[in-house]
């Protein structure tokens, strides 16, 4: 019998299915942050139970930390938290980078860094975007604080089986459209439901062609569709990124892991449950016009009307969004300017992103009333960036070249719109009030981001100079 | 865990879709190292005006008719978003134990289940009756008979509720699903022994 990658990593980490009851299912590895974990640690504290499997967990401090003045936390709530984390991590004996470790920044970005996953694990963390791991060809997915103490006492989840998803994406893509601008034309496809219940696959030759970054950009925003998570097929990229990294394998493990890992993409013929083709060659770079990930539109299009759906529901949340977001339908994005560009987060804090960004500002100055801030998603992505002198060409451009965090994607460390202002960010969300209550956010790529910081408000990068 | 046990309540309307955990609970809550407290933050940048603690009149859940409403009916993809237990937490703690909408994001849908919540999928036609019949008479009560899957109203609306069987007994019986998982701990070990020997670089 043929089977998908998918179905091959579950049967693979299935450890009981009982007759009455849920399927149990093995986790190789659990990520942590300070804000999804304090209360899963108070419950195995009143329970007293153990952490079953210490080596299974990497944790980090990513959600509060400051970004600019990183020896002091103004939030009391927010250092009682990032206390409690560094307390939890030390009474547990776990590997965790603090906020002033060498290897600290956002967990979905550090991670990788360090070659803790691999193809064929089972990955969680109490937080949405693990998908991003998907991208190694591992299923990892978000679960909630009670999994977390589940997993840090049983090392498993009750899970259900879902469905499969096959994204296939075509063709070469055009100069400037890149992984993010591929996920969300998917997600203007699918919708924020539309991968509800299913497990994406994504191939095709534009997959396999994105480098290790593109596809982690990609299967970050799996969830952002509504999937449990997004998978792609590991491959020689995908080795040559592992290998030598401090927990890949080593010696003549390497050797056999990498046979295993081949032997787990997807058989010819598996069958999926759902199939969505798209062509590279369609994909222009992309802007959310509106309040959900799956209002989007190309950068070139006019923004919709309600009347534009044919869905009651869409038709009305369309209505909600344009008020929300201050834009007009038939308005081009051109001509939406906006107060402050955030470069970062889990989606888009690697270095290549920051390379992009730097491609597009190098000698030219950030647009009047404009605030752009760079964030790199970790220390090392930092020091990558400033050996290579981007520090240098964002400073010179006049943005403000911050320590990593999440900082404001999701706006918890202070980093934050205020109210009626307007962003152009990178990162994955662009939910009412994500960024700062009143803020009105607008999802693009790094590249876009950029321009938009020059030219004070989007512009089409497939004619800009 | 609490069970959950049948009941009739005051079934509150809020008829918005792909309604996301940022705004079940806005992270600016979600900094506290306690899983108690979070009901008075529910729904924060909808429910209260500029100032942060005047109720915005305009918003549903503030109606003096759905004080005390212990179901809520909302639209669509509900719950998507964020992971954030928090959000549940939020739902439970402001007093609701049952949310009705045509669709779950899958991550606050079994969130939902850790806390005593239950989530209860209704087909198009079936949400559209139900909130026409709150819209009707405001403050009506539902009731949610869980253990013979049904659920009815005052208007004459009887709706089976789908839930996985394992999932209606442990809300039934409040089981704890650690111990509940804990009881195939040699299943758990023989795994473990296997994977080290096919995969022992993961264990060094
Ligand atoms: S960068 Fe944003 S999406 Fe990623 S983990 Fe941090 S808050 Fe979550």
């Amino acid at each position: 019998m043929t089977k998908t990658m998918y179905e091959k990593i579950w049967d693979a980490n299935l450890v009981h299915e009982p007759e009455s009851g849920s399927p149990i299912l093995y986790v190789d590895r659990h990520l942590m942050h300070e804000v999804t974990s304090p209360q899963a640690f108070e419950g195995l504290k009143i329970q007293n139970r153990p952490v079953r499997n210490k080596h299974s967990i990497l944790a980090t401090m990513d959600h509060c930390v400051p970004t600019k003045n990183r020896s002091q936390i103004v939030d009391p709530i927010a250092e009682k938290q990032i206390n409690t984390m560094a307390d939890n991590c030390k009474e547990h004996d776990l590997n965790l980078y603090d906020m002033n470790s060498v290897n600290n920044g956002v967990i979905h970005i550090v991670v990788p860094e360090h070659g803790f996953v691999h193809p064929g694990m089972v990955v969680c963390c109490g937080d949405s975007h693990t998908a991003t791991h998907g991208a190694f060809g591992a299923l990892a997915f978000g679960i909630g604080t009670s999994e977390v103490e589940h997993v840090m006492a049983t090392q498993t989840l009750q899970q259900k089986k879902s469905k499969t998803l096959l994204v296939k994406v075509e063709g070469k893509l055009s100069k400037f459209a890149t992984a993010k601008d591929i996920a969300l034309a998917i997600i203007g496809v699918t919708g924020t439901a539309g991968g509800t219940g299913y497990v994406i696959e994504f191939a095709g030759d534009t997959i396999v062609d994105l480098s290790m970054e593109g596809r982690m950009t990609l299967c970050n925003m799996a969830i952002e569709a509504g999937a449990r998570a997004g998978l792609v097929a590991p491959d020689q990229k995908t080795f040559d990124y592992l290998e030598g990294k401090e927990f890949a394998p080593k010696g003549k493990d390497w050797d056999v892991a990498v046979a295993h890992w081949k032997s787990l993409v997807s058989d010819q013929g598996a069958e999926f449950d759902k199939t969505i083709t798209l062509k590279a060659e369609d994909i222009a770079p992309q802007v959310t016009w509106g309040t959900s990930p799956e209002q989007v539109i190309a950068v070139n299009a006019a923004i919709p009307a309600p009347t534009d759906f044919t869905d009651e529901v869409k038709a009305q949340a369309c209505e909600g969004a344009l008020k929300y977001m201050d834009v007009k339908a038939g308005q081009k994005m051109s001509d939406v300017n906006i107060d402050i560009v955030f470069l970062g987060s889990c989606t888009n804090g690697r270095i290549e992103d920051f390379r992009a960004a730097a491609a597009m500002i190098e000698g030219k100055t950030v647009a009047p009333g404009v605030q752009a801030i760079a964030v790199p998603g970790s220390y090392p992505v930092k020091e990558q960036a400033e050996s290579e002198g981007l520090d240098k060409i964002f400073i010179a451009a006049g943005w403000e070249w911050r320590e990593p965090g999440c900082s404001m994607c999701l706006a918890m460390n202070g980093d934050e719109l205020t109210d009626g202002q307007r962003s152009a960010s990178t990162s994955n969300r662009n939910f009412e009030g994500r960024q700062g209550k009143g803020g009105r956010t607008h999802l693009v790529s790094p590249a876009m981001a950029a321009a938009a910081s020059i030219a004070g408000h989007f512009v089409d990068i497939r004619d800009w100079a | 865990m609490e069970a959950y046990t049948k009941h009739t309540s005051i079934a509150a309307l809020m008829d918005r879709s792909n309604v996301d955990t940022d705004q079940i609970i806005p992270k600016q809550f979600l900094k506290k190292v306690e899983r108690t407290g979070f009901g008075i933050h529910l729904f924060h940048d909808w429910r209260f005006l500029a100032d942060n603690v005047t109720p915005n009149p305009a918003f549903e859940l503030n109606k003096p008719a759905f004080k005390g409403a212990k179901i809520l009916v909302a639209g669509e993809n509900f719950g998507c978003g964020s992971s954030r237990e928090h959000a549940p937490w939020a739902i439970a703690d402001y007093g609701f134990n049952t949310v009705i909408s045509t669709s779950f994001a899958d991550i606050f849908y079994s969130n939902c289940f850790k806390n005593c919540i239950l989530p209860i999928k209704v087909n198009k036609t079936e949400l559209a009756s139900l909130m026409a019949e709150i819209s009707a008479d405001e403050g009506v009560e539902f009731t949610v008979d869980l253990k013979a899957e049904k659920l009815t109203t005052p208007g004459g609306i009887t709706i089976d509720i789908e839930v996985d069987p394992f999932r209606k007994e442990s809300l039934l019986d409040g089981l704890d699903d650690i111990a509940w998982t804990l009881k195939h701990v040699d299943k758990i070990t023989a795994f473990e022994e296997r994977q080290k020997q096919a995969l022992p670089w993961l264990w060094n």
